[in-house]
C-alpha cells in the first residue's frame, strides 16, 4: 500500500509527559482506605470509592484562582492528584451566559446557561470527567483506556486518548445517533457497537475492566473520573462573581453530575470561597427513563431500574449507579426532580435556541423543559437566580429536531422573490 | 436446579480464587445462599443486613437485571448463569 500524505508515526511514539500521583481512595459505604489504584470498588463491602483529599492541604484564595489559566485545572487543589497533571490541559472553563429572555419565560429573577455545549474538544461536559480519568490512567501506567458510553463519553474518551497517544476501546449501544458514532470513530479508537441498551453495555464493561486490565474511565477509573464534574460547580461560583445561584437545574443519566455538583458546591463553601446557602439542586430526566426523579418523588433508599424508552439517548440509563446519591443531593438541598416527554424535550431544545442562541442536544432539551415544568409547579420561584447546566451540543442529535422544524423556502435568485417572502412574513 | 455464579475478581479471592462457582437452588436467593454457605466471607459482600442486594451491586440472571424478574425470588433453571457486577458510572 502506498503511503499517503497523512501517514504519520503512531501517536504512542510521542514523548510521554511527566506524571503526577493520583490520590488515595476511601470507601463511601464503610470508610475503608486504599492506596491509589485503578479500582472503584471497596474490597471489603463493594461500596463505591472516592478520592481522599488531605484536609490540611493549602487551598488557594479567589485572587490566586482568578490569575490561573482558564481551564478546569485552575481548581487542581480539589482534583484527585498530587500536583497539576499534564494530559488534557485545555478542557473546562466554558461560558456562563446570562439569558434574560428565558428568565422572563420561566418567571424567575435571573437565569444563566452553563454552556458545556461548547466544551473543548468534544462539545460536551464529558471532557471534564475524561480529563481527570485519563490523567489517572497515566498515573497508573495504563496504556489502554476505554468506556461504556451513550455517545458523549465515547467522543471524549476517543479524542482525549488520541491526543495522549493512548489506545482506546469504546463500547456503545449498537443504535446510537450517527453523529455520536462518527464523532467517535474519527479519532480511530477501537469502537465496538453492542447489541442492547446502555445498561447492557455497562454490565459488559464491568466484566471487561475486570478481565483485561484496561482503564475504563467510568468503571475502574470511576473514582477519579467523577471528580471532573465538580469543576462545573466551581466555575459557576467563580463566574457569578464568587456567589452561588439559588437554584441549579441539571440533567441526570447515571446521577454522577448532580452528585458531584453538590460535592463541588460544598467544597467551595467549606473553603470560604462563597457565602450563603448551597443552591437547590433540581434534576431533569426524560419520562421514558426517570428512575432518579421517581425516587425523589416517592422517597426511600432504592432505585427501581427502568428499561429506557426516550430519544434522549444520553440520559437513557435505566440503572443509574449514582442515582441514590443524586436523589440525596436533591433532597438535602431542598431541590426537586422533573421528568418531561420527548415532545417536551424537543420543545425545550427550540425554546433554549430561540431565547439564548444556544443549540443543545436532547439532554439540554430535557433540562430546559424540566426548568419550565419546575417553574410552573412552583419549584422555581420569582426571586430565584437559576443556572441551567447544558451539557451537550445540538449538532450531535440533529435527528431529534429535524421533523419539528419548518422547512426553509426555496426561491429563485430574484429580489422580487425575497420581497414576496418579506411581505408574507409580515402578514 | 444447577447454575453458574460468576464473581468479579474482587470477590473471587474470597472464593478460593474461583471466578465461576457452581451453585444450586430454585431461586436466585437460594443460589446466593448456597454460595455464601460454602464461602461465608462472601456473605456480607453479597447481601445487606436485611438479606437483600446492595444498591451498588447488580445481579444479572442470563444477562437480565434480576430487579426486573423478582429480585432474589426470581426462579432459576438448570444451566442458568448468574453474574454479579458492581455499579458503573454514567456515560
Amino acid at each position: 500500500m502506498t503511503a499517503s500524505l497523512f501517514d504519520v508515526a503512531s501517536p504512542a511514539s510521542h514523548a510521554s509527559p511527566a506524571t503526577v500521583a493520583a490520590l488515595p481512595l476511601i470507601c463511601t459505604n464503610c470508610g475503608t482506605r486504599f492506596d491509589p489504584e485503578p479500582s472503584a470498588i471497596c474490597l471489603d463491602c463493594l461500596g463505591p470509592l472516592v478520592p481522599e483529599y488531605d484536609a490540611s492541604r493549602t487551598l488557594p484564595d479567589r485572587e490566586t484562582i482568578a490569575r490561573r489559566r482558564p481551564s478546569l485545572w485552575r481548581y487542581h487543589e480539589w482534583l484527585p492528584f498530587d500536583g497539576i497533571p499534564t494530559l488534557s490541559p485545555d478542557s473546562g472553563f466554558t461560558p456562563l451566559v446570562e439569558a434574560p429572555a428565558l428568565a422572563r419565560r420561566l418567571g424567575v429573577a435571573r437565569l444563566w446557561i452553563k454552556n458545556d455545549s461548547v466544551s473543548h474538544p468534544t462539545l460536551s461536559f464529558k471532557d471534564r470527567v475524561v480529563s481527570t480519568a485519563i490523567n489517572a490512567a497515566r498515573a497508573f501506567g495504563l496504556d489502554v483506556v476505554g468506556c461504556a458510553s451513550t455517545g458523549n463519553l465515547a467522543n471524549a474518551v476517543a479524542a482525549h486518548a488520541a491526543r495522549a497517544g493512548l489506545d482506546a476501546w469504546i463500547f456503545i449501544p449498537h443504535d446510537l445517533e450517527p453523529a455520536k458514532v462518527f464523532g467517535t470513530s474519527v479519532y480511530a479508537p477501537n469502537l465496538v457497537r453492542v447489541r442492547g441498551t446502555y445498561d447492557d453495555v455497562n454490565r459488559l464493561c464491568a466484566q471487561v475492566a475486570d478481565s483485561f486490565g484496561w482503564g475504563l474511565v467510568n468503571v475502574n477509573l470511576r473514582a477519579y473520573y467523577g471528580e471532573g464534574s465538580k469543576t462545573m460547580a466551581f466555575e459557576i461560583i467563580e463566574q457569578l462573581g464568587w456567589k452561588a445561584p439559588t437554584a441549579v437545574v441539571a440533567p441526570m443519566a447515571g446521577g454522577a453530575l448532580v452528585t458531584k455538583l453538590h460535592r463541588g458546591f460544598r467544597d467551595f463553601s467549606d473553603a470560604g470561597l462563597f457565602d450563603g446557602p448551597l443552591p437547590r439542586l433540581h434534576g431533569a430526566q426524560a419520562e421514558g427513563c426517570a428512575p432518579i426523579v421517581r425516587l425523589v418523588e416517592r422517597g426511600g433508599g432504592r432505585i427501581e431500574p427502568e428499561i429506557p424508552s426516550t430519544i434522549a439517548r444520553s440520559l437513557a440509563i435505566g440503572n443509574p449507579a449514582d442515582g441514590l446519591t443524586a436523589a440525596r443531593a436533591i433532597t438535602e438541598t431542598n431541590g426537586w426532580g422533573a421528568a418531561v416527554s420527548d415532545a417536551e424535550l424537543v420543545a425545550g431544545i427550540r425554546l433554549l435556541a430561540e431565547t439564548t442562541g444556544i443549540f443543545a442536544e436532547t439532554a439540554g432539551g430535557v433540562t430546559t423543559a424540566a426548568a419550565v415544568r419546575l417553574a410552573r409547579t412552583g419549584h422555581l420561584r420569582a426571586d430565584d437566580e437559576v443556572v441551567l447546566c447544558i451539557t451537550g451540543n445540538g449538532l450531535k442529535t440533529l435527528d431529534a429536531v429535524a421533523d419539528a422544524l419548518p422547512p426553509a423556502p426555496v426561491i429563485a435568485p430574484k429580489l422580487s422573490a425575497v420581497a414576496a417572502l418579506v411581505e408574507s412574513a409580515a402578514a | 436446579m444447577s447454575l453458574t455464579v460468576s464473581l468479579p475478581s474482587i470477590l473471587a479471592r474470597l472464593a478460593d480464587g474461583n471466578r465461576a462457582l457452581a451453585a444450586s437452588g430454585d431461586t436466585v436467593g437460594d443460589a446466593v445462599a448456597d454460595v455464601t454457605r460454602r464461602f461465608p466471607s462472601l456473605a456480607p459482600r453479597l447481601v445487606d443486613e436485611h438479606g437483600e442486594p446492595y444498591p451498588f451491586v447488580t445481579y444479572y440472571l442470563n444477562d437480565e437485571d434480576i430487579r426486573f424478574s423478582g429480585g432474589f425470588g426470581a426462579a432459576v433453571r438448570d444451566g442458568d448463569e448468574l453474574t454479579i457486577v458492581s455499579a458503573v458510572a454514567g456515560g
